[in-house]
């Protein structure tokens, strides 16, 4: 079956079988491999993407759904001139990540959080996270990253492009 | 993990969903937010041959008054159910359930009338609606009919829906400023539970303490003949059948089911 899906501001067309999962879609297809597959059922949070705003587990998601909607992925988020999304510089900035297997999912995750809640509490922040696993940092860091985020100012909630971020 | 092939078609209302499950028959699937169904079809456990979307059909979604009742839209994403206004002040039990929902990725995609077709026996909204009370409206080739909740799931991941229906809304009444409770026993925040007590207006409901979510009766009827809270929930666990995983053996279950109860009781009492 045919999908268009609008990837990181771009629509494209593509063929796909209708059991392709979107992180299979955005990895394979679409050659966009930030997104990881942890788990693969829906543990750890490591595919989170953004599917018209909303974040969500790529690896329970089938393209075939997403057909006609707008999907982001941490290769949306720096700017043209590789300028770093405002999670992105703060996750660096505060050594929110160790291996980095779970970034990807942990900052799209967190701009949901911040789309939702422009100045979440310490508390806030890891509920809104409850989703996303990671093995090496013990979380403090991270939630010192989204905090730092959310200083920096309203963008850190949103993305690049023409598009909402909504929770 | 890769589900098996299927065909896929996607539908935009309730009669073109009612038709292509009249067409493919047994072999079909409805999907919602597919966050029950495509776990279970990644596992090869559930192998459908068509799977019908309809995630994307206009008008499913909705909170809104009718009389005495609440009517909420069967494709309600728990985010939605959560944060909606109307059912924050009518029936505030359903929003703060719908938030305790395994986490924010998951309450973005599950819907309602997902995990209400499901029968999950473990479910978090559908235990909040057995103690709520109120109907499940069900639409198929002979119309649209009610199913008291106290009547619709009949076991393990069985209802009393037929496979030519599906569920379009569901009804429940307006509870307003009356207390309620909810205790949530997990071993991480995102869980489903291990055991879970839904209390309002003198009626509770349990979470997997049986092959399906149930009513603690003997705490009910004990409560209307006026028994304490400490008393009536002693006998919480009266009737049930919990089973056993490595998260808990069926006497801690039920020990669980006790606690909960009263605490979701003393909740619903202010106390
Ligand atoms: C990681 C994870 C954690 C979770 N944690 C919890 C938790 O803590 N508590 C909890 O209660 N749930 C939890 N869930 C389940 C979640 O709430 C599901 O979304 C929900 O149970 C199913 O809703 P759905 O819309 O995704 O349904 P789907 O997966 O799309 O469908 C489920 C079943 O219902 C049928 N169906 C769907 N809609 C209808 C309809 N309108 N009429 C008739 N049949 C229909 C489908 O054919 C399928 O058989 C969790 C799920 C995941 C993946
Ligand atoms: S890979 Fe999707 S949640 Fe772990
Ligand atoms: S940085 Fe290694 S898993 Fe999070």
């Amino acid at each position: 079956m045919q999908v268009s899906i609008t990837v990181n501001g771009r629509q494209r067309t593509d063929e796909v079988e209708p059991r392709l999962l979107l992180a299979h879609y955005l990895r394979d297809t679409c050659g966009l491999t930030a997104t990881n597959i942890g788990c693969d059922s829906t543990s750890c949070g490591a595919c989170t993407v953004l599917v018209d705003g909303l974040s969500v587990k790529s690896c329970t998601v089938l393209a075939a759904s997403t057909d006609g909607g707008q999907v982001t992925t941490l290769e949306g988020l720096a700017g043209p001139d590789g300028e770093l999304h405002p999670m992105q510089a703060a996750f660096r900035a505060e050594h929110g990540l160790q291996c980095g297997f779970c970034t990807p999912g942990m900052v799209m995750a967190a701009i949901g959080v911040l789309a939702d809640n422009p100045d979440p509490t310490d508390r806030e922040v890891r509920e809104g996270l409850e989703g996303n696993l990671c093995r090496c940092t013990g979380y403090h860091n991270i939630v010192r990253a989204v905090r730092a985020a959310a200083q920096a100012g309203p963008a850190a909630g949103q993305v690049p492009q023409a598009q909402e971020v909504v929770q | 993990m890769i589900p098996s092939p299927f065909e896929y078609v996607k539908v935009r209302s309730v009669d073109e969903a009612l038709a292509a499950l009249a067409e493919h028959g047994e072999d079909a699937k409805l999907l919602a937010g597919g966050h029950s169904l495509l776990p279970i079809m990644k596992l090869r456990l559930a192998i459908p041959t068509v799977l019908i979307d309809i995630g994307g059909i206009p008008g499913l979604s909705y909170v809104r008054v009718d009389g005495e009742q609440v009517a909420i839209g069967a494709g309600t994403r728990h985010y939605v159910l959560e944060r909606d206004e109307v059912a924050r002040t009518e029936v505030p039990l359903l929003p703060h359930v719908a938030g305790r929902v395994g986490d924010p990725q998951v309450r973005h995609r599950g819907t309602l009338g997902g995990t209400v077709a499901h029968s999950d026996p473990a479910s978090d909204l559908p235990t909040a609606l057995l103690a709520l009370g109120g109907t499940v409206v069900l639409q198929g080739p002979q119309g649209r009919r009610e199913v008291p909740v106290t009547e619709f799931w009949t076991g393990f991941f069985e209802t009393a829906m037929s496979p030519e229906e599906m569920v379009v809304e569901l009804r429940v009444p307006r509870t307003g400023s009356i207390g309620w409770g909810y205790e949530k026993f997990t071993r991480r925040e995102n869980d489903w539970p291990i055991v879970a007590a839904a209390a309002v207006d003198g009626r509770v409901a349990l979470a997997n303490m049986a092959g399906m979510v149930v009513r603690a009766t003997a705490t009910e009827e004990a409560l209307a003949r006026g028994a304490s809270i400490a008393e009536a929930a002693e006998l919480a666990d009266q009737g049930t059948s919990p089973g056993a995983d490595m998260h808990a053996d069926a006497d801690y279950r039920r020990h669980l089911a006790r606690l909960l109860t009263r605490r979701a009781l003393e909740k619903a009492a202010g106390a």
